[in-house]
């Protein structure tokens, strides 16, 4: 069990392998990256059960599914620094022959990655069926997976919304990173998509709501609260409210930073705003 | 020459549910999803006698084939079941990325294929989908020509590890390969010896393929026919060392000549011995409302089509 401040500390060091990944490639997704690293440090360190090691199958532990495949670098800073690979190896993001795709696949044998995302809209179902195989399989661990906003416009995800509820799928918790923040603008701009807590409601699932999606405390404890409604007949959402581009100033509130890479002064006053706290890779 | 008896038409789709029958009960690993379609897959067996294993997932195949992915997650085999056309188009990109580049073993079964569908018309006939799914890195393609051959395949697939794509329909057609037939996925079938011209077909088309050579035969025609059922890996061999004796090459398939077998038969041969080749095919359109027989007859998919390309083929070796 990690401290509170252990967990910042982990946090700003992801925030700092983000930006130094896309800068070094001059691509990637920053924006919903930086918003949800809190999240992920709180997934992988507290929230999940996992097992030593990794194997496909992941029998006896919690999994964990990306659907917004291109918020791969905070995926890819939370897995090595939870052990699944060697740190070191962020320096191969985006470059050819590496296991660190742009976007997130098992094509590569990547320790930590269950199924290939990025075309979005897919990683519920893919959710929902491994949730389906843990209670076949008698194994009593969670799916966890994460999703975008903006990513909830594809049809896909009614369909997987729809039959989760209508299935009892009570050993899924799935998180909608609500940063109001797609690529051509606001998601309310876009395509507005209305009360998307109403929308889960109404289809039958259980809402647990993290207004402050950036607090780590915040997070910690609607996620535990999460974990406890599970088992209960529903599937679980947890509408997680968080700030693009969080802890990076100039980066924060907009949707401009979502797949764009900060040039050489900009890396320079987002790394000098996360100062090194576990060390650089 | 060898003939084959047909021991009573059937249907394809009935030997795809014979197989998951027999599957449910010989392999625990085994589960079966299905769009609202389970009567017309054959599907209504397993169904009864798994229903632990049997998700009705509803009239959502992109759900059902993200499902089918993250099923394999934890070590089971899931067969998923619909129509040709919802098995493959509808879903592409849900295919392409969870299932062949994610590398899961999701056995993806398609009911009414092609033409043969009949009266339903061209929104479900579709004669685009060995080509689609053969342009998927890793996917197995199958498109099976009888009951037996059906059943065999359904069986064989849960052993092989990896996507694969089974093709088969809905008409009643003779059933001629042996009962509990060994099928090894990849190798091609010679049914006939000949010298003349090679018959290379799948599917519906195989049976027209030995009625046509019967007849080439009784016209001093000598046909080599080879039933290919797997269109994807290719049994490149078979079909080279076919062409080497015969020198010409007709392809036969209920799909579109273009992205078919046909043109996967044009490559292997343009690759190692360019040979002269017709297609019997669509020839890049869409079906329409008709009986099977006159739908065959007026898309040129039967024996006298297949005589007519053999003809055609040995003028021009």
């Amino acid at each position: 069990m990690s401290n509170i401040q252990q967990l910042e500390d982990l946090t700003t060091q992801v925030r700092r392998d983000i930006l130094r990944m896309v800068h070094k490639v001059n691509s990637g997704h920053p924006g919903g990256s930086l918003g949800c690293a809190e999240f992920f440090v709180c997934l992988y360190n507290e929230i999940m059960e996992t097992k030593d090691g990794f194997d496909m199958d992941g029998i006896d532990e919690d999994l964990f599914f990306l659907s917004n495949g291109h918020i791969s670098p905070v995926f890819y800073s939370v897995l090595a620094r939870t052990g699944y690979f060697p740190v070191e190896e962020l320096n191969t993001f985006r470059l050819i022959d590496s296991r660190l795709q742009g976007h997130p696949t098992t094509h590569e044998g990547l320790p930590g990655i269950r199924i290939a995302s990025g075309s979005l809209g897919q990683g519920m179902s893919v959710a929902i069926g491994a949730a389906e195989s843990k209670k076949l399989n008698n194994d009593n661990h969670l799916i966890y997976s994460l999703h975008g906003d903006g990513e909830l416009q594809e049809g896909q995800n009614w369909e997987a919304i729809m039959y989760a509820a209508g299935n009892k799928i009570d050993n899924l918790i799935s998180t909608i990173d609500l940063n109001g923040q797609q690529i051509d603008g606001s998601t309310d701009t876009v395509l507005p998509m209305g009360n998307i807590k109403a929308k889960f409601e109404a289809f039958g699932w259980t809402v647990v709501e993290i207004e402050d999606g950036n607090n780590i405390e915040a997070i910690l404890e609607g996620m535990q609260n999460a974990k406890s409604l599970t088992g209960n007949g529903k599937p679980v959402c947890v509408l997680l409210k968080t700030v693009m581009g969080n802890g990076v100033d100039f980066m924060m509130h907009t949707h401009a930073w979502h797949g764009k890479a900060p040039n050489d002064e900009q890396l320079a006053t987002g790394l000098v705003q996360n100062e090194e706290t576990l060390g650089d890779y | 020459m060898k003939t084959y008896t047909n021991t009573g038409n059937k249907d394809t789709r009935s030997g795809f549910g014979a197989g998951l029958t027999e599957l449910g009960q010989t392999n625990e690993n085994v589960v079966a999803l299905c769009a609202d379609l389970t009567g017309s897959l054959k599907m209504d067996d397993f169904k009864a006698n798994h229903p632990e294993r049997f998700f009705q997932v509803g009239i959502a195949e992109a759900n059902m084939i993200g499902m089918a992915a993250g099923m394999t997650i934890g070590g089971k085999i899931p067969f998923t079941g619909t129509f040709a056309n919802f098995s493959t188009g509808r879903v592409y990109d849900q295919i392409r990325q969870s299932v062949a580049y994610s590398h899961k073993n999701v056995k993806i079964c398609a009911s009414h294929a092609g033409v043969t569908l009949g009266e339903d018309g061209a929104t479900h006939q579709i004669l685009e989908d060995i080509g689609l799914m053969k342009m998927l890195p890793g996917m197995t393609v199958i498109n099976t020509c009888d009951y037996n051959q059906t059943k065999a395949a359904t069986l064989a697939i849960a052993k092989h590890d990896g996507p694969v794509y089974l093709r088969f329909g809905r008409p009643k057609v003779p059933n001629f390969t042996p009962e509990n037939g060994k099928f090894e996925i990849g190798k091609a079938v010679k049914l006939t010896d000949g010298n003349d011209v090679t018959i290379v077909a799948t599917g519906h088309l195989v049976w027209e393929a030995l009625e046509a050579a019967k007849v080439l035969n009784d016209n001093g025609i000598s046909a080599e026919v080879i039933n290919i059922h797997t269109i994807k890996p290719l049994d490149d061999k078979a079909i080279l060392d076919s062409v080497s004796k015969t020198g010409c090459v007709v392809t036969a398939e209920e799909h579109n000549y273009l992205g078919g077998l046909g043109e996967s038969v044009a490559r292997v041969l343009a690759q190692h011995n360019p040979t002269p080749q017709e297609f019997v095919a669509t020839k890049d359109t869409f079906g329409e409302s008709g009986t099977p027989a006159q739908l065959m007859d007026k898309y040129g998919l039967n024996s006298s089509a297949i005589q007519e390309a053999a003809k055609k083929v040995l003028k021009r070796k």
